[in-house]
C-alpha cells in the first residue's frame, strides 16, 4: 500500500509544477485508460447500450405477447426473415429473443453495468484511494467485457439467430442444434462470450477485493466503511467463487458439443436417429448452473441495496439504522446464497430429499432479506426526507424488493413451487426482487453520483418524471403477472392460443405490454437528460447532498490520483446525519472528535485522544 | 412515403419537446431564481404523490384480486392440491398482510417526514431490541411456514400407493405419448436405440411384459385412484404440468422421473363446474423445448373408475404389437408365440410379418 501511495504522490506532485504539459492523449485518457474512474463511465455507456437493446428485445415479445393478431410486417427492415410470411414473429425467433433479453440484462446490464461501473466508481473514491490496487488488470476486465460484448452483439445478426434455449441455456436444448436453430453457431457465440465475460468479471473481483482489504486510508477500518463498500466488497468475493463454476459449466457444454463427450447427454432420440451419448446428465449441468446462478442474483442486487443505503441515509438526514444489522445481513446472504441454488430445480426430478433441505435454507435466507427492508424503513422514520430523483428510486428500489422478495417465500417453499414452477408467478418475482430493483438502484447511483462523475449536475424534474413513469409502470408491467402466473401461464410460450386453458387474460397481456412500452419510452427521457447534462448540466457544487462521505472531498474534476495533495485520514463511521449537538445536519468522515466535543457520545470522547491530528485542518462551520 | 411522414413527425416533436426544455430552463436563469439548492421546490408534492400512490395502488390491488378471483384462480382437481391450495392461501394471507403493512410504513413515512424547512431529523442509528424482534418473528414464522410445506411435500414426492395405476408419460418435440402396461399390468422395458417412426417410444420386444403394452392417444385416468406416471423425455427436457391438478414433474432424456396424484373431480364434473361443455384437462409443456414448444399440448381424460375400467378393457385389445403385427419379428423367436397370444394377435402367417418388418425399417 505505501509503496504504490508513495508513487502516486510523487507523480501528483511532479503533476503540480507541469499540470498543462502533461494532458493525456486521448487514447490513454478515453480507451486504454487506467483509471478507475474513466473505467466506470466506459462500464456505464457500455451498460446502458445493453440496457437499450435488452430492454427494445423484450419490447418485441411483448408485442407479441400482448397483441398476438397484430401484423408486424413493419418491422421487416430490421428483423428480415425472422419476420414470416404472414406477418408474424417467428416462433423460434421469439425464443431467440427472450433468451438474449436475459443474458443481456442478467450479465451486461445488472453485472457489468451496475457492479462495473460503481465498484470501479466508488471503492477507490469512498474508501480513499488513488486508484485500484491494479489499474491494469482493471483495464483488461473492462476489455474483455467489450470484446465479450462484441461477440454477444454479433451473435444477434447471424442467419441462425442467437441462443435460443433461454437464458440458461439447459442441455440437450442448447446442445443439439437439431433441437433448436439458436444452438448451433449463436449458442458457440453465447458460450464464447460468457467466457470472455467471465473472465473481465474475475479480473475485476479480484481487484476490488484487494483495493478494499489494502488500500483504505489512514482511520478507514472495516467499521467505519459505506454500506456501498461493504455491499461491493461481499459482491465481488461472490463473483470469484462464483463464476469459475459457471466457466466450468460451460466449458463441459462446448465438449458435449464440439468433442463429442456425454457429461450432460444420454438417451436421446431427435431427428430420426439415436444419438450415441449414454451416461450424462442434464441435472449436473441445471447444478452447476444454479450453483453459479444464484450468488448471481445476489451479485446483481446487493451492489443495487448498497447504494440505496447510502442514499437512504443521506436523503433522509439520518444514520442507516442499523449499520451492523445491514453489514450482518449481507454476510448472511453473501454465505447462504451458496447454499439455496439447488430451488430452482425442485421438479427436475432430483432427489426430493434434498428438495426439502433446499426448501429450509431458502426460507432462512428471507430472515436477513426482511431485516434489510424493515432497516431502510426505520431509516425514514422521523427523518427530513429530502426527494432528490436518486432518493426517489431508491424508495422505488425498496418497495419492489419487498413486492418481488414476498413471492420468494411462495417459491421456496417446494410444495408450492410444484404449481408455481417456470409460471408467469416467477417471471413476476424476479423481475421485481431483482430485475426492476437492482435496475432502480443503478439507476438511483446514476442520479447520485452524476455530480462526481462530471462534475455537473442532472436536471431534477426530468429525474422526477423519469421516476414516476418508470415506477409505476414497472409495477402495471410486472404486478398483474402474478395473478396470470397463479392461472398456470407457463414462461416462455410464443402465444397461448393452443390452450383452452390460457384462453383468459388476453386484455390483461395486451395492457402489460402497452404499460412495457411506456415504461421503456420513459427511459429516453433519462438518456437525454443524461447526455445533455453531460455538457450543458448545472456545474456542481463540492458536496451537492451534503454527504458525509470520502467522494465529496475530491475536486469538482478529480483527476488521475483522485485528491490533490495527501490522501484525507478517516476519524468517524460515514452516517452522522443529524447529530445531536452538532451545528450541521451532517459531519463528514473526515471530521476529528476532537473537533466536535458539542455532539460527541461517550464513548467517542475516549476516542478523541487517540486521533492523530497530523496534517488535518479545523473547519469552522 | 407514410414511414417518411411519421419519422419527420417523431423528429418535429421531440425537437419541440426540446425547445420547451431549453426555454424554461433559460427563463430559470434569466429570472436568476437562485439555483435550485440542495431541496427543491416541489419536494413536497413527492411525498404527496407517493401518498397518492400507495391509496390508488392499494385499492386496485385488493379490487382486481377479490374481483377476478375465480378467473386466476382454477377449480382444483387432485386430492393433494387440496392442501397444497390451503398452504399457497395461507403464504398468501401473510405475505398480503407484510406486503401492505410495510407499503404503508414505506409510503407513509416518505409522506409524513418529507423535508421541512429547520426540522431536524432524529438520530436513531439503532435500536437492538426492534432488529431482534424483527429477526425473531418472521424466522418463526417461516419455520411454520416451511414445517407446513415439507409434510405435504414428503407424501406429494413419496411413495405412490401399492394400488396405483402406473402410465407412462413421454415428451418429445412437440407432442406427448402415453403407455399403459395393458393386460400383465406391468410396463414393458423400452429403449431408445429402438425408436422409430412407429415404435415412437422405444419398446424392447425381448420384454415379455412389453407385448401387451398399448398407446392411446390422450391420457386416460380414472377418478378417486392413485395414478403413477413414470416420466421420461426423449430429446431434450420437457415438463408435465397441469394446474388444475397442481401437478408438474420435468421430462428428462436420460433420468426417469415420476409424479403420483389422486385426481378428484372427473372430467364431466369439470365441465359442469366450469360450465364449459367444451373443457377438457390439458397436459402443458413447461419446459422450453423448441419452437413448438406453445404448442406441446396433450389432453387428459378423467373418467369415473366404472367407466374408466370400461375404457381399459376396450384399449387393451389394441395393444402396440397388435395394431403394428409386423413388429413380430422383433420378438425374439422362442418368445413369439407368447407375444402373439399376449397382444391378443390371431395366427397368421408368420413370413409375411418378417419381410414387411424388414421393408418397413428401410
Amino acid at each position: 500500500m505505501s509503496v504504490t501511495d508513495i508513487q502516486i504522490q510523487e507523480e501528483l506532485s511532479h503533476d503540480d509544477h507541469h499540470e498543462e504539459h502533461h494532458e493525456q492523449g486521448f487514447v490513454s485518457k478515453y480507451i486504454f485508460t487506467t483509471d478507475h474512474k474513466m473505467i466506470a463511465k466506459q462500464f456505464l455507456i457500455t451498460g446502458i447500450f445493453w440496457a437499450l437493446i435488452g430492454g427494445a428485445l423484450s419490447i418485441i415479445f411483448r408485442l407479441q405477447l400482448g397483441f398476438p393478431e397484430m401484423s408486424l410486417e413493419w418491422m421487416r427492415p430490421i428483423l428480415g426473415q425472422w419476420i414470416t410470411e404472414a406477418g408474424k414473429l417467428d416462433a423460434e425467433f421469439y425464443l431467440a429473443l427472450v433468451t438474449m433479453h436475459g443474458t443481456i440484462m442478467v450479465f451486461f446490464v445488472l453485472t457489468a453495468g451496475l457492479s462495473g461501473t460503481f465498484s470501479n466508481f466508488l471503492i477507490p473514491l469512498q474508501i480513499g484511494a488513488r486508484d485500484m490496487a491494479s489499474g491494469f488488470m482493471n483495464m483488461l476486465s473492462y476489455w474483455f467485457f467489450f470484446a465479450s460484448s462484441v461477440v454477444m452483439f454479433i451473435s444477434l445478426f447471424i442467419e441462425t439467430g442467437p441462443a435460443g434455449g433461454g437464458w440458461t441455456v439447459y442441455p440437450p436444448l442448447s446442445a443439439l442444434p437439431q433441437a433448436i436453430q439458436g444452438s448451433g453457431l449463436g449458442m458457440t457465440l453465447w458460450l464464447v462470450s460468457m467466457a470472455l465475460f467471465i473472465a473481465s468479471s474475475l479480473l475485476g473481483g479480484i481487484n476490488y477485493i484487494t483495493t478494499v482489504i489494502n488500500m483504505r486510508t489512514q482511520g478507514m477500518s472495516f467499521a467505519r466503511l459505506p454500506l456501498t463498500i461493504w455491499a461491493f466488497f461481499i459482491t465481488a468475493i461472490l463473483g470469484v467463487l462464483s463464476f469459475p463454476v459457471l466457466l466450468s459449466a460451460a466449458l463441459l457444454l462446448i465438449f458435449d458439443r464440439s468433442f463429442g463427450t456425454s457429461f450432460y447427454l444420454s438417451e436421446i432420440f431427435i431427428a430420426g436417429e439415436a444419438l450415441p451419448n449414454v451416461g450424462g446428465s442434464p441435472i449436473l449441468y441445471q447444478h452447476l448452473f444454479w450453483f453459479l446462478g444464484h450468488p448471481e442474483v445476489y451479485i446483481v442486487i446487493l451492489p443495487a441495496l448498497g447504494i440505496t443505503s447510502e442514499i437512504i441515509a443521506t436523503n433522509s438526514r439520518k444514520p442507516i439504522f442499523g449499520y451492523k444489522a445491514m453489514i450482518g445481513s449481507m454476510l448472511g446472504i453473501g454465505f447462504l446464497s451458496f447454499i439455496v441454488w439447488a430451488h430452482h430445480m425442485f421438479i427436475t426430478g432430483m432427489n426430493p430429499f434434498l428438495g426439502s433441505v433446499f426448501t429450509i435454507l431458502t426460507l432462512v435466507i428471507a430472515v436477513p432479506s426482511a431485516i434489510k427492508a424493515f432497516n431502510y424503513i426505520t431509516t425514514l422514520w422521523k427523518g427530513n426526507i429530502i426527494f432528490t430523483p436518486a432518493m426517489l428510486f431508491s424508495i422505488g428500489l425498496v418497495s419492489f424488493f419487498i413486492s418481488g422478495g414476498l413471492t420468494g417465500i411462495f417459491l421456496g417453499n417446494s410444495v408450492l413451487d410444484i404449481n408455481l414452477h417456470d409460471t408467469y408467478f416467477v417471471v413476476a418475482h424476479f423481475h421485481l426482487v431483482m430485475g426492476s430493483a437492482s435496475f432502480f438502484g443503478l439507476l438511483a447511483g446514476v442520479y447520485h453520483w452524476f455530480p462526481k462523475m462530471f462534475g455537473r449536475m442532472m436536471d431534477d424534474r426530468l429525474g422526477k418524471i423519469h421516476f414516476w413513469l418508470s415506477f409505476v409502470g414497472i409495477y402495471l408491467v410486472f404486478f398483474p403477472l402474478h395473478y396470470i402466473g397463479i392461472a398456470g401461464f407457463p414462461r416462455r410460450y410464443y402465444s397461448f392460443t393452443s390452450f383452452e386453458t390460457f384462453s383468459i387474460y388476453g386484455d390483461l397481456n395486451a395492457l402489460v405490454s402497452v404499460a412495457a412500452i411506456l415504461t421503456f419510452a420513459a427511459q429516453f427521457i433519462f438518456l437525454f437528460n443524461f447526455f445533455y447534462s453531460i455538457y450543458r448540466g448545472r456545474l456542481a457544487p463540492a458536496n451537492p447532498w451534503k454527504s458525509t462521505t470520502l467522494e465529496w472531498t475530491t475536486p469538482r474534476f478529480p483527476g488521475h490520483g483522485n485528491w490533490v495533495g495527501a490522501i484525507p485520514k478517516v476519524f468517524r463511521w460515514p452516517y452522522d446525519y443529524s447529530k445531536p449537538g452538532a451545528s450541521d445536519d451532517f459531519i463528514p468522515q473526515t471530521v476529528p472528535y476532537s473537533h466536535t466535543p458539542e455532539s460527541n457520545l461517550d464513548h467517542e470522547n475516549e476516542l478523541t485522544k487517540a486521533e492523530d491530528l497530523n496534517g488535518v485542518e479545523k473547519v469552522t462551520q | 412515403m407514410l414511414n417518411l411522414i411519421i419519422v419527420i413527425a417523431v423528429l418535429l416533436i421531440l425537437a419541440v419537446i426540446f425547445t420547451a426544455y431549453r426555454v424554461t430552463t433559460l427563463v430559470d436563469v434569466v429570472k436568476k431564481r437562485k439555483a435550485e439548492g440542495y431541496v427543491s421546490k416541489n419536494n413536497s408534492f413527492q411525498g404527496v404523490l407517493m401518498l397518492v400512490f400507495l391509496v390508488v395502488g392499494t385499492v386496485a390491488f385488493f379490487y382486481f384480486s377479490i374481483n377476478e378471483y375465480d378467473t386466476y384462480n382454477l377449480p382444483i382437481a387432485s386430492e393433494h392440491a387440496v392442501v397444497t391450495e390451503n398452504l399457497f392461501w395461507i403464504t398468501m394471507a401473510i405475505t398480503v398482510f407484510v406486503f401492505i403493512v410495510t407499503q404503508i410504513f414505506l409510503f407513509g413515512f416518505g409522506y409524513k417526514y418529507r423535508y421541512k424547512e429547520g426540522k431536524k431529523a432524529h438520530y436513531y442509528p439503532h435500536n437492538n431490541k426492534l432488529e431482534m424482534i424483527w429477526t425473531i418473528i418472521p424466522a418463526i414464522v417461516l419455520a411454520w411456514l416451511i414445517i407446513s410445506g415439507l409434510k405435504q411435500w414428503n407424501v406429494i414426492t413419496g411413495p405412490a400407493p401399492e394400488n396405483a395405476e402406473v402410465i407412462e408419460v413421454m415428451g418429445y418435440q412437440y407432442a406427448w405419448g402415453y403407455r399403459y402396461p395393458g393386460k400383465d399390468g406391468q410396463l414393458g422395458n423400452y429403449d431408445f436405440r429402438k425408436i422409430d417412426a412407429i415404435n415412437q417410444m422405444g419398446l424392447d420386444f425381448s420384454d415379455q411384459t412389453a407385448h401387451d403394452d398399448f398407446m392411446p392417444t390422450q391420457l386416460v385416468i380414472p377418478k378417486g385412484k392413485p395414478v403413477l406416471l413414470k416420466i421420461r423425455g426423449r430429446d431434450v427436457i420437457h415438463s408435465v404440468y397441469n394446474p388444475h391438478f397442481r401437478m408438474q414433474m420435468n421430462a428428462v432424456p436420460g433420468m426417469p422421473t415420476q409424479f403420483w396424484f389422486t385426481p378428484s373431480v372427473s372430467t364431466a364434473e369439470m365441465r359442469e363446474i366450469t360450465e364449459n361443455p367444451e373443457f377438457n384437462y390439458e397436459l402443458v409443456c413447461n419446459k422450453i423445448c423448441g419452437k413448438g414448444h406453445y404448442s406441446m399440448k396433450g389432453i387428459i381424460t378423467v373418467l369415473e373408475q366404472d367407466e374408466y375400467d370400461d375404457w381399459y378393457k376396450e384399449n387393451q385389445e389394441k395393444s402396440f404389437l397388435k395394431q403394428n403385427p409386423t413388429y413380430i419379428a422383433n420378438v425374439p423367436e422362442n418368445l413369439r408365440e407368447a407375444a402373439k397370444i399376449a397382444a391378443g394377435i390371431e395366427n397368421i402367417d408368420e413370413k409375411q410379418y418378417v419381410t414387411t418388418a424388414v421393408s418397413s425399417f428401410k
